[in-house]
């Protein structure tokens, strides 16, 4: 690893989004967003549906969303496992909104599904809000 | 003997054969190198995450209450087989290898007084395996391996399926069946185990190179693990659907080579055959016309 750098890798099952070099990144963890500089202490943590920020210095540099995954801190940098990620400005709001509302019916036309199946649906519902949500409010 | 009228419409028919089978070469040849591309994009993913479930398996090991995806249900009586082929036939040998696989260890787990059931993905293996396992089947997966490009959400959607029907009980061990690409000329059958799940054995020498950090969870370990577990299913089943991509791509492009080989080889043949009978056709009118002209 450089100087005080931290190393970002964040992949997706279909392809790596990124590999950078960074001086902080902030990951919307399970239990409380978090951030990550130099020599932070190894780490293995839960994601929620958020935002990933990369930080140049003090200034944020890119914002990429999340739809929740896995983290892994150690001593060569983050790593990060991403069910479905995109790069803020990709995330289109017509489409964001419809899969929000997709994803909310969905939920309501299973009413006598399994648990397991329910439990998915609401994920996917909180997944499609959260993004809509980072969009409306980027600096969150 | 064939009339010259039949063989012209023979090489007719052999050389539209061809065109078709080169066709196809071509269009394998250029899926091949898409669906090669699309494997090797979601290795890392793949290899992070068996990393990660190494470490925090490996650091969980020995305890007890652990999940029964890791740890297997503490019996081996009813196994799934999780057949994965491609929707289409004119690929060689690719989806047969993996159908007599299966047939061989469903035998095999039969001979040990083992309950077998089946999910099938793709439409050869539901439809080649349906006649003498019918019965065993549970679940067929359709529209997944046809599409242009293979999508995540596909996997997770066979994943959760599967846990479905774990946790009804309805099976002890899991086994995916796929063949893994090697090269366009070599695929490997495969049976991996999914539940319970194969953890790598950590090689001795890289603890030796860099010592393993101890970790921080969080939130704990266990509810990292059970997070992990039924996403790592979907993973490798994403993974051996890659594979198998490739391989039927590469396995059709073979397929068709040789095809489109065998149909120049006898379009020469017929084409010699046809020539030789056209000169003894010609000769003959000759001796004909020749001795009526001397009768007169």
């Amino acid at each position: 690893m450089a100087e005080n750098k931290v190393i970002l890798e964040l992949v997706s099952p279909e392809r790596v989004l990124a590999s950078e070099e960074v001086d902080m990144v902030t990951l919307p963890g399970a239990e409380g967003e978090f951030g990550v500089l130099p020599e932070h202490a190894p780490l293995v943590a839960l994601l929620n549906p958020g935002i990933i920020t990369t930080f140049e210095g003090t200034t944020p540099k890119k914002r990429i969303f999340v739809a929740g995954g896995f983290a892994e801190v150690n001593e060569r940098g983050c790593i990060v496992l991403a069910e479905a990620a995109e790069p803020l400005e990709e995330i289109d709001r017509a489409s964001a909104e419809r899969a929000l509302a997709d994803a909310r019916d969905d939920l309501a036309d299973t009413k006598d599904a399994g648990e397991t199946e329910r439990q998915r649906l609401e994920t996917a519902v909180k997944v499609a809000e959260t993004r809509l949500e980072v969009l409306d409010n980027p600096s969150h | 003997m064939a009339s010259l009228k039949d063989l012209r419409v023979r090489i007719n028919s052999v050389k539209q054969t061809r065109k078709i089978t080169s066709a196809m070469k071509l269009v394998a040849a250029s899926k091949l190198k898409r669906a090669q591309e699309q494997a090797e994009a979601a290795r890392p993913f793949a290899e992070k995450m068996t990393a990660l479930l190494a470490n925090v398996g490996g650091a969980m090991a020995g305890q007890p209450g652990l999940s029964p995806l890791l740890v297997g249900t503490g019996k081996d009586d009813v196994h799934l087989l999780v057949v994965a082929t491609g929707d289409r036939g004119l690929c060689g040998a690719f989806n047969s290898s993996i159908i007599r696989g299966t047939r061989r260890r469903i035998a095999e787990l039969r001979s040990q007084g083992k309950e077998v059931k089946l999910l099938t993905i793709g439409r050869k293996a539901r439809d080649l395996l349906r006649r003498d396992y019918g019965d065993l089947m549970v679940e067929h997966v359709d529209g997944v391996v046809g599409k242009r490009r293979l999508e995540f959400a596909d996997s997770k959607l066979i994943a959760d399926k599967i846990l479905d029907l774990f946790e009804q009980g309805a099976f002890d061990v899991a086994t995916l069946v796929f063949n893994q690409f090697k090269s366009a000329v070599t695929q490997v059958l495969t049976f991996k185990a999914l539940i319970p799940v194969e953890l790598p054995v950590v090689e001795e020498q890289s603890e030796a190179a860099e010592p393993q950090a101890i970790y921080e969870f969080e939130p704990g370990e266990e509810a990292i693990l059970n997070e992990l577990l039924p996403r790592n299913i979907g993973v490798q089943i994403f993974r051996a659907l890659l594979e198998n991509a490739a391989s039927e791509q590469g396995a059709r492009m073979v397929a068709m080579d040789n095809a489109t080989r065998n149909a120049g080889d006898m379009i020469n043949s017929l084409s010699l055959r046809y020539n030789r009978q056209r000169q003894a056709q010609i000769t003959k009118e000759l001796i004909e016309i020749i001795s009526g002209a001397e009768a007169v």
